[in-house]
């Protein structure tokens, strides 16, 4: 029977990433001197974790290195070493340097193999350091150990007696699917073995139960087999089984079973592994218990088992309400009230199953937010910073796809807010501000957005400086004047930045346009805040999801087009007096001391209007890429949540139009795409597309 | 919504020799007779007001709503440059499954009537015989005699493949 490995190897890459940002932030977490012995659990099984599925899945490379680091835990653990700063530092770029031999690994790619020997080497220079009250038996074990994953070829040091195993299962061990002769038979493969069976514990057969354990086996090994080798054959039964591995010529060195040896630090090598073996089981537990989800690029989704079983409680319900209303069709006897009550039952249900399914999709936004602490960290003593990192509302959830797309502007936003908002030490206890500067990441739900919040208490925007750079570059009128929410919002201008020097962390003049960029592209809108001297508050406004947006239902003619809420500026009816024309064609209409051009969509879409007069329509201000237009139309409709559907699934991309959705009739509708439409307009007028190449008759 | 498709006798009787033979669904379009493998069709709708799509060829009807799908839909005689007809009651869509370069597509086909199903063997093919430049006969898979009638099968998929607007990815502008 042959199973093919590969198809786990995307949930072991996904429990890997997670095992990762397990370890970074518990890491982050991790006081210096004075550890919290469940943090430091809580990173070594991460860690074994990780060592244990990528031997399981044969990527030896993350395993070996994983061995080491996980040597290195195993000592934090025990007490024998000292968690230090540097040993820390180590550990996170030994984290950075799984991570990336892991994408490898899951893409098929090559790692740099320099950069992880560098890590490799840093760890095991660690190692030998070794714990200021290390004993050296620890240390010695470390090495031992650390040798034996190295050079996997390389004779065990000292020793080459024959190995004694005592394999003695847990009596609920065929529960869990394994037979020992199974594993005796691939000992027996290894070299040549001695096996005897110990059967002292066998019941009277009265009370023998055939699915019990009660066997145990003492196995004489050939010396020259390897110990991962014997470690390998009993990797699946580790959790149900004590195994103690013993070698003859250390026979000075107690034989410890896995229960006692766990507690006392010094031990002899083979103890050492045991314990990890004992932990191995809370290992797997915990990582059941994780929280569900993972952001990697990987498409699946972990689901909480609680959003499913709601999902399962909905359909119950709605088949019971289909089976009332099935009991209702007899119409002699049709009772109306009854039938009232079962439709307004099968609307709730839908609604709510509606909103269930659409959970489904949605994961914490700490997912994102996780990464921060460790940039901040790392950023913040790169730039000779003090900084405290908040984080507020960590569980608010939203889209996947939304999460994965704000994560990179996120970044962005944070990186700008130490490098440039946040002063200096010095700087800001001059100002009377202390030492240490606080950044807050903040999310929440508002409505049926999401609002992200970046707060930093630093230096604020300085309006003058910010005017006098958008003069010098053409940007604003020497004699125009701004109030400062418009002078706030020119750092959002492409090729704007008031960074004084370039520094690798941000200041390049590319960061902030691109950033909002990407908000409006997944439909949000983003705002600056700041007061000169107290710091700057970033607020993004997004849809919770992509998949459904709030729209406007206008009506051209006898089409029906649906404009994104977030795109409209505002509505009005046309004052003739305020529209003006540019050489007799092009349309403008003067709002509040700005032209925006008027766009008429029956003109760009060609179809018949109900009326081509401004004054009998209305004009729908938009604003989309950056620019602002009046859109034509002949009638508001009401406002309504819509679900998109693609039209590229079965036609291709439209111009002016960003999706299509089906109202309430069943007919389609197409939604606008604000940017699209004023670039559309632009490049016409003109007419209709003339039919294509004649290709028949 | 229903149509004349249930009506119609599927020929399928004893002794027909159906090993080799494909089942093609016929239809009529201003007087001619055209098949499409039927294994292709996916259901076969009355016509409905569809929702047009800005700035696109007469032929090209607009969209309609397939169960919750946004489905196109092609008036295959303005597409063949024949004379546009008022639609009636026997005017159908047939909704068809076609493979193209971007992937499996779903299009639906406005017609003048379903006609019938046929079983037609591989040698009562005939090849269209070259129109010259002014007849295009890409899309024509062959020409068979069925019941002395003649049926032109097209190729649905070079039909919509070799379509620039159904396959333009971007602006057309």
């Amino acid at each position: 029977m042959s199973i093919d490995i590969a198809q786990f190897h995307q949930v072991f890459f996904e429990e890997s990433f997670e095992g990762l940002e397990v370890m970074e932030s518990s890491l982050l977490d991790l006081e210096i001197g004075q550890p919290d012995s469940e943090a430091i659990n809580t990173i070594f099984r991460a860690a074994h974790s990780i060592k244990g599925g990528s031997g399981t899945f044969g990527f030896s490379a993350i395993g070996e290195f994983t061995h080491v680091l996980e040597t290195l835990l195993d000592e934090m653990r025990n007490g024998t070493r000292d968690v230090t700063r540097e040993a820390v530092d180590v550990l996170l770029l030994a984290v950075d340097s799984l991570r990336e031999m892991l994408s490898a690994a899951r893409d098929g790619a090559d790692f740099d193999a320099n950069a992880v020997a560098e890590v490799h080497a840093k760890l095991e220079r660690q190692l030998a350091i070794g714990g200021s009250q290390g004993s050296p038996a620890a240390t010695d074990a470390a090495a031992t150990d650390a040798a034996a994953a190295d050079a996997a070829e390389a004779a065990q040091p000292g020793g080459s007696g024959d190995w004694t195993v005592v394999f003695a299962p847990h009596p609920n061990l065929f529960a869990t699917g394994n037979d020992p002769v199974r594993i005796l038979r691939e000992l027996r493969a290894l070299g040549h073995s001695e096996i005897q069976a110990d059967l002292s514990r066998l019941p009277e057969y009265a009370e023998f139960d055939p699915e019990t354990s009660y066997a145990r086996w003492t196995i004489t090994l050939d010396g020259s087999v390897e110990e991962c080798a014997i470690r390998e054959v009993f990797e699946w039964v580790e959790d149900d089984a004590d195994i103690s591995l013993s070698r003859e010529s250390r026979a000075a060195a107690p034989t410890s079973t896995a229960s006692d040896s766990a507690d006392s630090p010094a031990t002899a090598v083979a103890a050492v592994p045991d314990a990890e073996e004992r932990r191995a089981g809370e290992d797997r537990r915990s990582a059941d218990r994780r929280a569900a989800g993972g952001n990697t690029a990987a498409s699946s989704i972990r689901v909480d088992i609680g959003k499913v079983d709601s999902l399962i409680n909905l359909v119950g319900e709605l088949v019971i309400t289909q089976s009332m209303l099935g009991q209702l069709d007899d119409p002699q006897t049709v009772d109306f009230e009854k039938l009232r009550e079962g439709l307004a039952q099968l609307e709730r249900n839908t609604r709510e199953l509606q909103e269930s399914v659409m959970r489904i999709r949605m994961l914490p936004i700490s997912f994102s937010f996780n990464r921060f602490p460790r940039l901040v960290r790392d950023l913040s003593s790169k730039l000779g910073k003090e900084v405290e990192l908040k984080i507020v509302g960590e569980q608010t959830e939203l889209d996947k796809t939304v999460l994965e797309k704000i994560a990179d502007p996120l970044v962005h936003l944070v990186r700008n807010a130490l490098d440039h908002g946040i002063e200096k030490p010095d700087v800001r206890a001059e100002a009377g501000k202390p030492r240490c500067g606080t950044l807050t990441l903040a999310a929440r739900h508002e409505g049926g957005n999401i609002v992200i919040e970046i707060s930093d208490d630093g230096a604020g925007l300085d309006a003058e400086k910010l005017l006098a750079k958008a003069r010098e570059r053409g940007l604003v009128g020497a004699d125009e004047v701004l109030s400062e929410e418009r002078i706030h919002e020119l750092i959002f201008h492409p090729g704007f930045s008031t960074a004084k020097e370039l520094s690798d962390v941000s200041g390049r003049g590319v960061g902030m346009d691109v950033v909002k960029r990407n908000i409006k592209e997944l439909g949000g809108v983003i705002e600056l805040h700041s007061t000169f001297g107290a710091g700057s508050t970033i607020r993004i406004r997004l849809p919770l999801t992509l998949a459904i947006l709030d729209g406007q239902l206008v009506r051209v003619g006898n089409q029906t087009y649906i404009v994104p809420l977030v795109s409209i500026v505002e509505s009005l009816q046309v004052d003739p007096e305020r529209v003006k024309s540019v050489v007799g064609a092009a349309e403008l209409y003067r709002l509040r001391g700005e032209y925006i051009p008027i766009v008429r969509l029956y003109e760009l879409f060609n179809i018949e209007p109900q009326s081509a007069s401004l004054e009998d329509g209305l004009i729908v201000v938009v604003e989309g890429e950056g620019q602002r237009a009046g859109i034509l139309i002949d009638e508001l409709l009401g406002q309504q949540q819509v679900v998109i559907k693609s039209l590229e699934t079965n036609y291709r991309k439209v111009d002016g139009i960003s999706g299509a959705t089906i109202l309430g009739d069943g007919t389609v509708a197409m939604i606008m795409d604000a940017g699209g439409l004023i670039a559309l307009n632009r490049t016409q007028p003109q007419g209709p597309i003339p039919s294509p190449k004649v290709k028949a008759a | 919504m229903d149509t004349s498709m249930n009506a119609q006798p599927i020929e399928m009787g004893i002794g027909d020799n159906v090993s080799d033979a494909d089942q093609y669904l016929t239809f009529l379009l201003n007087g001619e007779e055209y098949g499409v493998d039927i294994l292709r069709v996916q259901e076969i709708k009355g016509w409905m007001a569809t929702t047009q799509i800005p700035n696109t060829p007469e032929y090209i009807r607009g969209v309609m709503n397939l169960r919750g799908a946004i489905v196109p839909i092609i008036d295959l005689r303005l597409r063949f440059n024949m004379p546009a007809i008022e639609y009636t009651a026997t005017t159908v869509v047939i909704v068809l499954k076609v493979e193209c370069e971007a992937g499996e597509r779903t299009i639906g086909f406005v017609v003048d009537a379903v006609s019938d199903v046929y079983n037609v063997s591989g040698d009562q093919f005939k090849a269209a015989p070259d129109f010259g430049s002014h007849v295009h006969t890409d899309f024509i898979r062959a020409l068979a005699t069925v019941d002395d009638k003649m049926v032109i099968l097209l190729d649905i998929d070079r039909l919509v493949g070799g379509d620039d607007v159904l396959n333009a990815s971007g602006a057309q502008h």
